[in-house]
């Protein structure tokens, strides 16, 4: 088993070894993912690139503890989580506390404010109503939509709900978060602010982003990113070029 | 943990307590129905109650004047009155008529009784007891008349002089009380032209009219024309005997049918007004299934309409008891809602209907805790389509 090396020493925060998805068996089985080897660092944001049909969505699953994997390994912050099977138990715990996700649309309660949306996640963990909510509150200043938290999300801006919804992935201090085309909603300008908002939040939290996207304006930005086509990831540099507000 | 299933309600409260609404009318025809079920089998006995008789004396083979045709001579009472542990006996009349009132009809049941014995009734809410032999009458306050009104009966006219309260007949028609001789008329006499014609009849059969015999035709033409008919005796036992010993005692040496006031409760409840109480426990039945499956409609539908946030909550985590929870707690809320709506709407038309309608609090309760159960019940859809929701389908677009 080939483990993925990089050039960095720090630990990673998310590793998958040779991971192999297959639907079905037999003549008719459909291998999905082919032995996945992918690793991201905390704080590193990272691309995962890839046609419709490459694999990506299940990968993200396998990622996201939704699906089972068919064989290989997941290491989740230092902790072995997959061996050929799931050796965490509460998988649902393990989406809550250990993995942020941050879909396509903000996909927001509509019922609840703004601040319960972000703080949820920590009353689901078994917060406090208040815990959860100061978290909640200092999550929404960061990404500057503090002065939202008691509004339906219907009265945000889709920029401000992407922003609530990155503020909710980031709630209950996950290392890992997945971002399933944040924004695939958002035009240009909007696609760069989320992105900087999410590489800025990246570093500042030292959580590891893997960000799929078909952006073309923000693929040359990650360092790192992955190439998915049926079903085996290739590591690739990226341009790494600076966000238009972050200093060069 | 914040009260999902309250902050959804909240949020989207006019649909919420628009569908409560329609939801509680659909529950106020249910506990209407109900009050119905009561109001009938309370009318069925209010008359019987009020006539405070111990025992019924009716035709042999029969089940009474209640139930059916009862005829007996009027001059039964006397033979009865002299039997051990017979207090009171009293002749009674029962006939239902649509008594003619200012230009329209009122069907009422005319009860003939006699003045300070068993059938005269209970007490009066308005006016005088009758105090003359003929053409007097005491209404149930339900026929809409006043005292000093005059309507027809058969061929005479009477004057309300009194008004009595909760006295109507098993079928919910309200009761007209005259006097025992008045009844009689009322129900056996006939009219001038069919008196005209049995008298030619009767002329004209040769058996009846023989030359040898010349009084026989005047006696059997009186006979035909007298009025000495009534539907039942009623019995008021005296303290210290069982009305049971009594009532055997006057089938044995009398060979009478004769009731108790249970036995006669039995026929009005279990036989009289069965098949009303079992086509309306037909409607209740379907109304609460129909409730049901409109319950499990809105419940499911309102699920459809957040299936997306369902999907997030259990990829970011919620237990599947948080979300089954937060479906029932709305469904409950439907519920109580609607049930709150029903009772209001079902108490204030209640008294618009023509038959009596009774609500009682156990009657409510066991509705309450049914429409619950209906609710949890019918959340159960719901709730299975939404922890069949995959976690994935929050993800894509």
């Amino acid at each position: 088993m080939q483990l993925l090396q990089t050039s960095l020493d720090a630990p990673f925060a998310i590793q998958m070894e040779n991971l192999v998805k297959t639907y079905g068996s037999g003549p008719t089985a459909v291998h999905a993912i082919r032995g996945v080897n992918l690793s991201v660092r905390p704080g590193e944001v990272v691309g995962l690139l890839g046609p419709s049909g490459s694999g990506k969505t299940t990968l993200l699953q396998c990622l996201g503890a939704i699906i089972d994997p068919t064989s290989g390994r997941i290491i989740l912050d230092g902790e072995l989580i997959y061996d050929n099977g799931w050796l965490i138990k509460d998988l649902r715990a393990l989406r809550r506390d250990k993995i942020g996700f941050v879909f396509q649309a903000p996909y927001l309660i509509p019922f609840i404010s703004v601040l319960d949306n972000v703080a949820l996640l920590p009353m689901l963990a078994g917060q406090s109503n208040s815990n959860a909510r100061q978290r909640a509150l200092e999550l929404l200043t960061v990404l500057e939509v503090s002065h939202r938290a008691h509004a339906k999300p219907f009265e945000l801006s889709g920029g401000e709900q992407q922003r609530v919804a990155i503020a909710r992935a980031l709630a209950n201090k996950p290392p890992f978060i997945l971002a399933d085309e944040p924004t695939a909603p958002l035009d240009s300008d909007r696609s760069l602010i989320v992105m900087n908002l999410l590489a800025r939040l990246a570093a500042q939290y030292n959580t590891a982003i893997i960000v799929i996207t078909h952006d073309d304006v923000i693929i040359p930005r990650f360092k790192r990113l992955y190439r998915l086509r049926d079903g085996i990831a290739t590591e690739e540099q990226g341009e790494g070029l600076p966000f238009p507000d972050q200093p060069a | 943990m914040i009260n999902l299933a309250v902050k959804e309600i909240a949020y989207s409260w006019f649909r919420y307590v628009l569908t409560a609404f329609g939801l509680g009318l659909l529950i106020g025809v249910t506990l209407t129905m109900t009050g119905l079920v009561r109001g009938m089998m309370d009318d069925a006995i209010s008359l019987i109650q009020g006539t405070h008789a111990d025992l019924w004396v009716v035709q042999d083979d029969t089940m009474g004047p209640y139930a059916e045709s009862s005829t007996l001579y009027d001059d039964l009472y006397r033979s009865i009155a002299g039997l051990p542990g017979v207090a009171e006996v009293s002749n009674v009349a029962y006939l239902t008529v649509q008594a003619r009132y200012g230009g329209t009809d009122i069907r009422v049941l005319v009860a003939g009784f006699n003045h300070d014995r068993p059938g005269e009734p209970p007490y009066l809410v308005a006016g005088r007891p009758i105090t003359k032999s003929h053409y007097e009458a005491i209404a149930d306050t339900k026929t809409g008349l006043k005292v000093g009104d005059k309507i027809g009966i058969r061929r005479d006219e009477y004057t309300i002089v009194g008004l009595t309260n909760r006295m109507v007949s098993s079928g919910g028609d309200p009761v007209v009380f005259i006097t025992m001789q008045d009844a009689q008329i009322v129900q056996f006499q006939k009219d001038n032209t069919s008196i005209y014609n049995d008298r030619n009849r009767l002329a004209s059969n040769p058996q009846l009219n023989r030359p040898g015999i010349p009084g026989l035709l005047q006696a059997v033409t009186v006979s035909q024309l007298s009025n000495n008919k009534i539907n039942a005796v009623l019995v008021r036992v005296s303290p210290g005997y069982d009305p049971s010993g009594v009532a055997d005692n006057i089938r044995r040496w009398k060979h009478f049918k004769v009731y108790t006031y249970e036995q006669m409760t039995k026929i009005l409840q279990e036989k009289v007004i069965v098949n009303a109480l079992r086509q309306l426990g037909m409607f209740m039945g379907i109304l609460a299934i129909v409730s049901t499956a409109i319950i499990a409609l809105i419940i499911y539908t309102m699920t459809l309409g957040k299936i997306k946030e369902i999907a997030v909550l259990k990829l970011v985590g919620a237990k599947n008891s948080t979300i089954a929870g937060m479906i029932l707690q709305e469904a409950w809320g439907l519920g109580l809602l609607g049930f709150i709506v029903g009772k209001v709407a079902s108490t204030l038309w209640a008294p618009f209907f023509p038959k009596h309608i009774e609500f009682i609090f156990t009657d409510t309760i066991v509705a309450f805790l049914l429409t619950m159960l209906i609710c949890t019940l019918s959340s159960i859809i719901g709730i299975r389509a939404a922890l069949k929701v995959q976690p994935s389908s929050a993800l894509g677009g």
